[in-house]
């Protein structure tokens, strides 16, 4: 009968759409609804456990690798794969197998400690600024303004070069108080959107002070973006560490940490022993393209119009 | 595009309009447009949603149906399967639509492209969402003129301000180069109604043209609607949930339930005596000035899932006068007078009540 | 419009003066934190008293708030914004002027950036409405793969890969067939080459401008999506139109918005992220200096190098700002 005109239009326009009918059927919530999705889909899934193996790693990296990555002898340098040593053996002569594993944690730390810290300062001033308006917006939307400016890479080399810290600390420090204006702004404007609609009116309209309005209507509906950002973060972190620690501001030895591997590795494997390159190298992509994959399938579970 | 008498409607580039008249089963004489046992369906993930179950109505040159229901009735779902611009997952599944003959459903996507705007053109509920906000209203209107008739940009131009002009919009020639969002919500439901009207269309149907205005500029829209159907002598489809826009403007009404017809009269015996209990409902639980103090007439339940429809009338289960029989056999719609139908068994019932 | 380019001015001086304090803070802390001035300057350097003496004046290192930490030191930050406004932005250790050594090197970057930036529109775009309007087909599919393993994998990761694989092992095998032009080969080159200073750079450029890409095309699929979904393509269809003027002119014109927007951000943040690149390639552009100053703990070229990519950085922010009023014209009369 009639052809489509378009295609790829995955939902109906606003009106008449029947499929959005009331009763009968159970009622899914938007979580619940993203749960089931997500359960089932396997880009969700198998990332998941990615992570969670390289979490593992780095919390008992011990059941991973029976071998030392400190017992390191100069003359095994850059040795290939051989029994015993799947992976080879570092510029140092150490066990690459169990370097890389026991690089994960450095690594981790950094992600979770980085995307917890954005994660809580981007929720609060976004909340704020957006819930609040007025004065409080405008500072905290030109002090994001402000710090905006100044790309994490670029802070990073003034405060690190000088201070000559390679700490996980200072790098996570730096890397907070330079990552945070993203999702503030995104966190700004999902409180904005929600602030307007209809069932935060009732609410203030029945009574409900600032503090319930925020904590039982707004934040649990603004807070998928910050989620979804959140996951990716995790990734983007690892990416940062290792991209600092490759311009000579990050972690050094003896941390140990991908970074580290693939900046030793690097002038070594052009000549001719890639084995140094590419383990670490597969071990991070592996992982950041694991948290971003998650965040993504979130996302998408999340959003209702890309259904 | 002259339009001074009724009788005669003088067209400009006949080029487009020979290619409908040429299209196969093309017949001046047979109805403007006839839906007959239309069905339209969408697949999603918790299964078939049946939004239009059979519909027939007919809309002849120079006539307005109103077409009455609730959300979800299948209204708008019906006028986009008359343009064809179903999205998906629906699809038609069934019956025809037929304009002055011509089985649009059986047309390629570039007739049925030629069709729309030039022989049916539709105008949308909320102009500010169907308006695109990035170009100004001259390109909007102008680019029928370019895509259709091959018109010049400057001739596209100057047609859009007097489309503008022709819809009472003042200042015309300068509000053409302004965006939509610079227009009031009247406004810029004037401005929908120019770009439908553009080419010169047989049939207009509007999708809840007024329900985002006020009331006093409901009024001024629907005013304009019909003087331009009668200069055009125009077939005007009216889909609403406004029983009181329907009752001033349309010569026969529609009442559509679930997404079938449930009644069809012409207006006056409608609102007199409703065939249907659920046009009968309808007409009650209009909030009257003179009953001050009396609770409201309500219809009680809701409006059914139509991926389940419920078996029988699929008014049933909210209906007054529901008996046995409602809820084992599904009403066909019995022919209550002349030129009204009904599609309930006990219609004499409701008639008399 | 005019109201508006004069706000986001009025908007963006405040700002400037917010960053550059920031960064002047940022400085300062650290020198506070080391406990010693001229060690946080020279590192583990020893160079002539002269120098130490000469870089101690110009900076002020003797200034007793440097001793104290979390002191902002006002006067050494006017006193520094004044410098810039003069135009000077320091010297390295061998008393050669930053801006004279940018002098040579904006070029080569500025050649870099806008072949990434060419690269990713061009590619990004063409590859984000593909795949928009074959959503979940084959083309949508390969897109976010590709997309997401581009974002997944840092820049200097990516660009050692291609250096090792396009750089060496397929530039090596092109010198080597004698049937190849020449100038093939300085396409896949490891370097910067002088004498090509166009193509030599396209690969580093493409590198450069890899991750952009994937967000430009995602972007433009999200865009796209949603912007199909919306009720004026209904509208449009209803007229008449065909899908590809639907798709192509109205979609698409409002699906691009946020993507023209990220391009002219992206511009400025190319100039930071071409450090990397410029490192791994041995391109001697800003970032080149800039790297090569963190290798050799120039400390006095990375405040000034950090502080001119800022204020690039913040320009073209505002005339993205500006831009997207003009795309945009809901955003004019705000």
């Amino acid at each position: 009968m009639t052809e489509q005109t378009m295609e790829g239009v995955s939902t109906p326009p606003a009106s008449g759409d029947p499929s959005q009918q009331s009763g009968g059927s159970s009622t899914r919530s938007l979580w619940g609804d993203a749960l089931h999705d997500l359960i089932r889909n396997p880009l969700f899934v198998i990332p998941v456990l990615v992570v969670l193996a390289v979490v593992s790693m780095a919390i008992a990296p011990q059941i991973w690798t029976g071998a030392d990555p400190n017992n390191c002898h100069l003359v095994q340098s850059k040795h290939g794969p051989s029994p015993g040593h799947p992976f080879g053996f570092t510029i140092y002569g150490c066990d690459m197998f169990a370097q890389v594993i026991y690089g994960a944690r450095p690594d981790i730390i950094i992600a979770v400690v980085c995307t917890a810290g954005i994660a809580t300062v981007g929720t609060a001033l976004g909340t704020l600024a957006g819930f609040f308006g007025g004065w409080t917006d405008i500072i905290i939307s030109r002090l994001t303004d402000i710090f905006f400016g100044l790309p994490f890479i670029l802070a990073a080399l003034i405060f690190l070069a000088i201070v000559g810290n390679h700490s996980v600390y200072a790098v996570s420090l730096i890397l907070i108080v330079f990552g945070w204006t993203q999702l503030t702004r995104i966190m700004r404007g999902s409180v904005l959107e929600t602030k307007n609609r209809d069932y935060v009116e009732a609410a203030r309209a029945l009574g409900a002070r600032n503090g319930r309005i925020i904590f039982k209507h707004i934040l649990p509906n603004a807070i998928a973006p910050v989620i979804v950002l959140s996951t990716i973060a995790l990734g983007g972190f690892v990416s940062a560490e290792a991209t600092l620690t490759f311009l000579g501001v990050g972690l050094q030895r003896p941390t140990i940490s991908w970074g580290v591997l693939i900046t030793d590795g690097q002038d070594w494997a052009i000549s001719g022993y890639p084995h140094l390159l590419v383990y670490p190298c597969a071990f991070l992509i592996a992982t950041v393209l694991a948290f971003i994959l998650v965040g993504d399938a979130v996302r998408d579970a999340l959003d209702p119009k890309l259904r | 595009m002259s339009n001074d008498s009724p009788d005669v409607l003088v067209r400009e580039a006949d080029t487009p309009r020979a290619a409908v008249e040429s299209m196969p089963g093309y017949d001046p004489r047979a109805p403007l447009l006839s839906l007959d046992d239309l069905k339209v369906e969408f697949h999603t993930r918790d299964g078939v949603v049946h939004a239009v179950n059979g519909v027939n109505y007919t809309v002849e040159s120079g006539q307005t149906l109103g077409v009455i229901g609730e959300s979800g009735s299948g209204k708008s779902v019906t006028a986009q399967a008359v343009m064809g611009i179903v999205p998906s997952p629906g699809r038609v599944s069934g019956g025809h639509v037929r304009y002055r003959g011509v089985d649009l459903g059986a047309l390629n996507e570039g007739q049925r492209r030629q069709i729309r705007a030039e022989a049916i053109a539709m105008v949308f509920q909320d102009a500010l969402s169907a308006l695109n906000p990035v170009f100004t209203v001259g390109f909007q209107i102008g680019e029928l003129f370019r895509k259709h008739r091959g018109m010049k940009r400057a001739d596209a131009r100057k047609r859009a301000a007097e489309l503008l002009d022709m819809v009472r919009i003042p200042n015309a020639k300068d509000r053409v180069s302004a965006y939509p969002h610079e227009f009031s919500g009247g406004m810029r439901q004037r401005v929908m109604i120019a770009m439908a009207l553009a080419l010169d269309p047989d049939v207009l149907i509007a999708d809840e043209p007024t329900t985002a205005l006020d009331v006093t500029i409901q009024a001024q829209i629907m005013n304009l609607l019909a003087d331009l159907q009668q200069e055009r002598h125009m077939g005007l489809i009216l889909i609403t949930h406004d029983m009181g826009v329907v009752a001033d403007v349309a010569d026969r009404v529609v009442v559509m339930y679930a997404g079938k017809v449930v009644e069809h009269s012409p207006v006056e015996d409608a609102y007199a005596d409703p065939a249907h209990p659920y046009t009968r409902a309808l007409l009650r639980s209009i909030p009257r000035v003179d009953r001050k103090g009396q609770s409201l007439d309500v219809i009680e339940g809701l409006p059914p899932n139509l991926a389940r429809i419920p078996p029988g009338c699929s008014f049933h289960p909210r209906c007054p006068f529901a008996r046995d029989r409602c809820r084992e056999e599904e009403p066909p719609l019995y022919d209550v007078g002349p030129g009204r139908d009904s599609a309930c068994h006990f219609w004499q019932e409701v008639i008399e009540s | 419009m005019g109201r508006y380019v004069v706000r986001r001015l009025l908007q963006f001086i405040p700002v400037l003066i917010g960053t550059l304090f920031l960064i002047h803070y940022m400085t300062t802390l650290g020198i506070q934190f080391t406990g010693n001035p001229v060690r946080a300057i020279f590192g583990a350097r020893q160079p002539p008293q002269s120098v130490i003496n000469a870089v101690s004046a110009k900076y002020h290192l003797g200034d007793p708030c440097l001793q104290q930490p979390g002191n902002p030191c006002f006067n050494l930050f006017v006193e520094r914004l004044g410098r810039y406004a003069h135009g000077d932005f320091g010297q390295d250790f061998n008393d050669q002027s930053v801006v004279a050594l940018l002098s040579r090197r904006w070029p080569i970057t500025g050649r870099l950036t806008l072949i990434a930036i060419a690269f990713e529109s061009v590619f990004g775009i063409l590859l984000g409405v593909l795949s928009g309007i074959r959503k979940d087909k084959l083309a949508d599919n390969f897109t976010k793969v590709l997309t997401v393993l581009l974002i997944a994998i840092p820049v200097f990761v990516l660009g050692v890969l291609v250096q090792l694989a396009l750089g060496v092992w397929v530039g090596v095998w092109i010198g080597g067939q004698s049937w190849l032009p020449g100038w093939l080969t300085d396409v896949f080159t490891v370097s910067f080459k002088a004498d090509h200073p166009w193509l030599s750079l396209i690969i580093p450029g493409m590198v450069l401008g890899a991750l952009s890409l994937a967000s430009i095309a995602r972007l433009t699929r999200t865009g796209l999506i949603e912007n199909l979904s919306s009720d004026y393509v209904r509208t449009a269809q209803a007229k008449g139109l065909t899908p590809r003027r639907v798709i192509g002119v109205h979609t698409l014109r409002n699906s691009l918005i946020p993507v023209a927007t990220y391009i002219g951000a992206d511009f400025g943040f190319l100039i930071g992220g071409a450090i990397v690149t410029e490192g791994i390639f041995n391109i001697p552009g800003i970032g080149g200096l800039a790297y090569q100053s963190v290798l050799t703990g120039v400390v006095p070229v990375i405040i000034a190098l950090v502080t001119i990519l800022v204020l690039i950085f913040l320009v073209f922010n505002l005339l993205v700002d500006i831009l997207y009023a003009v795309l945009d014209p809901r955003i004019r009369y705000d």
